[in-house]
């Protein structure tokens, strides 16, 4: 494919999203139809991309480098490599999956026109963020999926509506009228107060170096910035884009946005907008700032490594006490699973920053099929409180007998996250962990880079610990109860409200052929990253090397 | 002035025509008002004479658009112009009238008074009232000389007090009276440090201030610093900076909307004006005393606005029934966010007083008086449509917009999500980044982390605000009526202008790269 024509794929790239929102504010577009065709058109550019990307050939590809605002010094500058080539096609892919499930499954909430037109937004400035080549350009897109996020979550969020079965002492310590909003509002604020100080970041090194152009800036490597000045931008940058990752004690708008959400809004949370984070760090702050990020890097490794822990202790609290929503577990998980990112990032190393990448990927499959799992167990039963699940007994849900497909699925999302070799959450946690063994001798702290490799070694333990523990709780349960005891008052409740087959077992339906087409490319890929890195690390390896510059 | 022997000045009568066109469409319209009578044609008569009188001034920037001319010259000596029509003047000029306008075409229904007729403004009265104070704010930016200056503030203010009280309603009456008594109380503070400087340097042309104070003998210096500091008090109480903000929301929720709507743009624009002659012009060599004075000022008025918007916010929201006579705590919100604007507008000026690049700081503040101007004129737009349909203004008549009025409330959020700086509001986010690049390019950071934490203060009650315009409807919904033309067109110009601005910034960020005054 001639680069020419590359150009104009990417760019089309975020244009059609934004187009299709646009189209959706027509009251002559039918919504239902419009998300599915201009996500599924974006998804097709996206692999068109993919195809026609030179796999031979490092460095930027398929640029578009127009003026824009020249008195600001800002330009409109596109550009994939192998890096951000793996995220815009997960990207287009979990989008186009959200559009298609959200038709046949709409949350509740506002009409399809509002949810359809947000989502392509949303889309819009994610693909913008992962295709962006200036500072400001990024900055935007960055900031882009703030609003249409927090919508997403504020009106199509589920708003703690009493469901049959949850504890009154519980119902008692939610936050007073719409947990929703409250959730939206943290993660509104939090993200825009990271975004903002990183755009002071940003400013600081553009005013300084004399260009925002983020390719320009990379390839001199700091050059030309002051070591003071490198410092106060590797701070405010690494703020920004920390919250939104999230790193440990900037993590706590998490865990409600997520649970809070509708299923396409944690999908898309988990498994794209917290990438947007990582990538920023590795793409802006590792070569473009490199004094400021060696100083804050083992720092960065031990909040990363902090976050491993913690996510992996809280996550075995509330499943041993069976006191939180699954999408509640999963959240945290993920705070764990990208402290491995950030701990690899930190390494700076090209095992490290692999490791990283691949993570980000294997981490947005795998929480993003948890996250449509989840949500399909919750439209079953109402709620995917453990309490709930288990109709407080110890015994376990019993997914396998009730729905096996489904809680086969779920099994599977549950090992692929704990890391088991063979899916895709192994080998990033792998090279993140051999990184740190390796950790940049630039950086000194030989010792803490030892101690924190095992600290999160320990972490996937406990991680494969809570996992287990949930597979356990949720898919495994007693056998068959005998036609007498079937007749447990509380039974009816716990079916779905409008379940459309009230099956004569007690039960709940099985994945129907829709969900599972939703959700076979998410089981397909995590295998295929899993069987086969090479497909990935060939990609974004030279790219990382390039990133970190002449060693 | 043509009575003034030719010896002493001559008049460039093209140059002075935007705020002269102004002044005399303000007598027309009153002519209008009180020879017509009271026929259906004849009361529409002082409006259109208004919103044309305004089209008129602004189309006579275009042959001035080279900056170059000046009038009112002391004969012999070219640089002591009383009036200075340069890029700077012609960018406030163009911001004030277009500004004047769209109140203009927000005030048309309000004032022919198809309501209720308490509710009807005087036509003659408003539309001269509002012309002379747009005149003032019009002369006030190209204005050469203190004395000018102090007369075009005046000229820019007397007017509005009565306009704030031209509703004739007891909260119209005491917001007006508040808007006056502190106004003069900081007229008479800036005159007084005019006269200051005026005594320590002998000349009133802002031209030959510089050189005339550097030659001051010593034991004026204290005189001349403390009428530096003085000066400055009148335009940033006129700019709503704290702590001379203390009038806003009163005077804002007070006064008709499109009043209101003025103030906020024109009003402000006019007291940035005045602040930025006087400083990068006037008092070049005191940058050390009003730069970090204005920096300061910047981040306490902010961080004033902001705060009191969150707790406004907070307390409907605790308390949804407003008291008696309480129409609009929507319009108290944006007083209050106009406040911190305010602070942000300042930004540009302080970060000049520290780098010394004076001309680049005022393209800045100039850009982002634009960008910021036609987002909250949009804003009262669409306020202007509510109040009409509800008859109040609280935000929780709001709530369900989007379900009566679409149209309205996309523009809404856009508008609002624009004064938070955000996207999809990205003319905002432009505002933001011009204002933050000045304060990182004169090594201000703090006043950068600043300006970064309020904007996500700011945020919180714009995102609540723009929630409730996509909530449902509450029951019991009256049909939406046909918005009125005036309305309509100020909507459509605001949104037009916006959605431009966004697409290509350039258009009216092209300001920060020249450099607009010399």
């Amino acid at each position: 494919m001639s680069p020419t024509v590359l150009s104009v794929l990417l760019a089309l790239l975020p244009a059609v999203p934004l187009a299709g929102s646009l189209a959706a504010l027509s009251p002559r577009t039918t919504p239902r139809r419009l998300g599915p065709a201009a996500t599924g058109l974006t998804l097709l550019l996206a692999i068109a991309v993919a195809a026609g990307y030179d796999y031979g050939r490092h460095g930027l590809q398929g640029q578009t480098d127009a003026s824009w605002i020249p008195s600001l010094g800002v330009r409109f500058h596109l550009g994939v490599d192998g890096i951000s080539l793996p995220l815009l096609v997960l990207t287009a892919l979990l989008t186009f999956l959200c559009a298609v499930h959200a038709e046949r499954r709409p949350p509740h909430g506002p009409g399809a026109r509002p949810r359809t037109g947000l989502l392509l937004v949303l889309e819009a400035g994610m693909i913008g963020t992962f295709a962006a080549q200036d500072l400001i350009l990024f900055f935007l897109a960055f900031e882009f999926v703030l609003i249409p996020m927090y919508l997403l979550i504020a009106r199509w969020g589920d708003d703690g509506a009493p469901v049959a079965g949850r504890h009154p002492a519980k119902e008692a310590l939610r936050a007073p009228p719409g947990p929703a909003q409250g959730a939206a509002n943290r993660f509104l604020l939090y993200t825009l107060l990271g975004s903002v100080l990183m755009l002071v970041g940003f400013l600081l090194v553009g005013l300084h170096a004399g260009t925002f152009d983020m390719p320009a800036l990379a390839a001199r490597h700091g050059a030309g910035l002051g070591h003071g000045t490198q410092l106060a931008a590797a701070l405010l940058i690494g703020i920004g884009l920390a919250v939104k990752a999230p790193m440990w004690p900037l993590h706590s708008w998490l865990p409600d946005a997520h649970t809070a959400a509708p299923t396409i809004g944690s999908v898309l949370l988990a498994g794209v907008l917290l990438k947007m984070g990582t990538y920023g760090l590795v793409r802006i702050l590792v070569p473009e700032v490199p004094y400021g990020t060696r100083q804050l890097a083992p720092y960065l490794a031990a909040f990363g490594v902090v976050g491993i822990l913690w996510g992996a202790l809280v996550c075995l609290d509330m499943v041993r006490r069976r006191a939180a929503d699954l999408k509640r577990i999963i959240a945290y998980s993920s705070i764990g699973h990208m402290g491995f990112v950030l701990l690899g990032i930190a390494t700076l190393t090209p095992a490290g920053l692999n490791g990283a990448l691949f993570a980000n990927i294997g981490h947005g499959l795998i929480t993003g099929l948890l996250f449509f799992l989840v949500g399909a167990v919750k439209e079953r039963y109402g709620s995917a409180d453990l309490a709930v699940l288990e109709d407080g007994s110890d015994a376990g849900a019993a997914l396998y007998r009730r729905a096996p497909r489904l809680g086969g699925l779920l099994a599977l999302g549950a090992i692929a996250g704990l890391g088991l070799p063979g899916l895709a959450g192994f080998w990033g946690e792998l090279l993140a962990l051999l990184g740190s063994f390796h950790a940049d001798p630039a950086l000194g702290h030989r010792t803490t880079y030892l101690v924190l490799m095992a600290l999160g070694g320990l972490g996937t333990l406990l991680t494969a610990g809570y996992l287990l523990l949930m597979v356990r709780r949720v898919c495994m349960g007693p056998p068959a109860v005998p036609p007498v005891a079937r007749h447990h008052p509380s039974e009816e409740a716990l079916r779905a409200p409008n379940s459309p087959e009230p099956a004569a077992e007690p039960g709940i339906p099985d994945a129907s052929r829709f969900e599972l087409g939703v959700w076979a490319p998410l089981v397909a890929l995590t295998a295929v990253a899993g069987l086969w890195p090479a497909v990935l690390l060939r990609l974004t390896d030279p790219a990382v090397t390039a990133l970190l510059g002449p060693r | 002035m043509t009575a003034v022997p030719p010896l002493t000045q001559n008049v460039d009568w093209l140059a002075v025509a935007p705020p002269l066109v102004t002044a005399l469409a303000a007598l027309a319209a009153l002519l209008a008002a009180v020879l017509l009578g009271d026929g259906p044609r004849a009361r529409r008569a002082p409006g259109a004479i208004a919103v044309l009188g305004l089209a008129a001034a602004l189309a006579l920037l275009i042959p001035l658009r080279r900056g170059d001319r000046t009038a009112f010259c002391v004969a012999g000596r070219p640089a002591d112009c009383s009036y200075a029509a340069d890029r700077f003047a012609l960018a406030f000029q163009l911001l004030v009238l277009g500004g004047a306008l769209v109140a203009a075409l927000l005030s048309l229904h309000a004032v022919r008074g198809d309501g209720a007729s308490e509710k009807r403004l005087p036509r003659g009265e408003f539309w001269f009232l509002l012309l002379g104070s747009t005149a003032g704010a019009a002369l006030l930016p190209a204005a050469r000389d203190l004395a000018t200056l102090v007369v075009a503030l005046e000229t820019a203010s007397l007017p509005a007090f009565a306009l704030v009280g031209l509703r004739r309603d007891a909260r119209g009456g005491e917001a007006a009276l508040k808007f006056f008594l502190s106004s003069v109380a900081a007229t008479a503070v800036t005159l007084l440090g005019v006269s200051f400087l005026y005594g320590a340097s002998g000349t009133l042309f802002v031209r030959a201030l510089p050189a005339a104070l550097e030659h001051a003998p010593a034991q004026l210096r204290t005189l001349a610093g403390l009428g530096a500091v003085l000066a400055l008090v009148g335009f940033a109480f006129k700019t709503a900076a704290a702590p001379f903000h203390m009038w806003v929301p009163d005077t804002y929720t007070g006064a008709p909307l499109p009043v209101a709507a003025y103030l906020s743009v024109v009003g402000k624009a006019a007291g940035l004006a005045g602040l930025a002659v006087l400083t990068v012009l006037a008092l070049p060599g005191y940058a050390h005393l009003w730069g970090p004075a204005l920096a300061v000022l910047a981040a306490l008025t902010m961080t004033v606005g902001n705060a009191a918007a969150v707790r406004s916010f907070g307390r409907e929201r605790f308390a949804p029934t407003a008291g008696p006579g309480d129409r609009g705590s929507a319009v108290r919100l944006l007083a209050w966010s106009s406040v911190a604007q305010a602070g942000y507008l300042l930004v540009p000026l302080a970060a000049a007083g520290h780098n010394g690049r004076l001309g680049r700081a005022t393209g800045s503040l100039v850009a982002f008086a634009l960008l910021y101007a036609v987002v909250n004129l949009g804003a009262f737009a669409v306020l202007a449509v509510v109040g009409r349909d509800r008859g109040g203004l609280r935000l929780d008549d709001h709530r369900g917009l989007f379900a009566r009025r679409p149209v309205a409330a996309l523009a809404l959020a856009f508008f609002l999500l624009s004064l938070a700086g955000v996207p999809p509001g990205v003319v905002g986010l432009f505002g933001k980044l011009v204002v933050l690049r000045s304060a990182v390019d004169a090594g201000l950071g703090w006043l950068a982390v600043v300006v970064a934490l309020n904007s996500v203060a700011g945020l919180y009650y714009y995102a609540l605000w723009t929630v409730r315009l996509f909530a449902p409807a509450p029951a019991g919904e009256r049909a939406a009526s046909r918005v009125p033309v005036g309305l309509a067109a100020a909507l459509a110009v605001t949104a037009v202008l916006g959605a431009v601005l966004s697409a290509a910034p350039e258009l009216a960020l092209r300001l920060t790269s020249g450099t607009l005054l010399r």
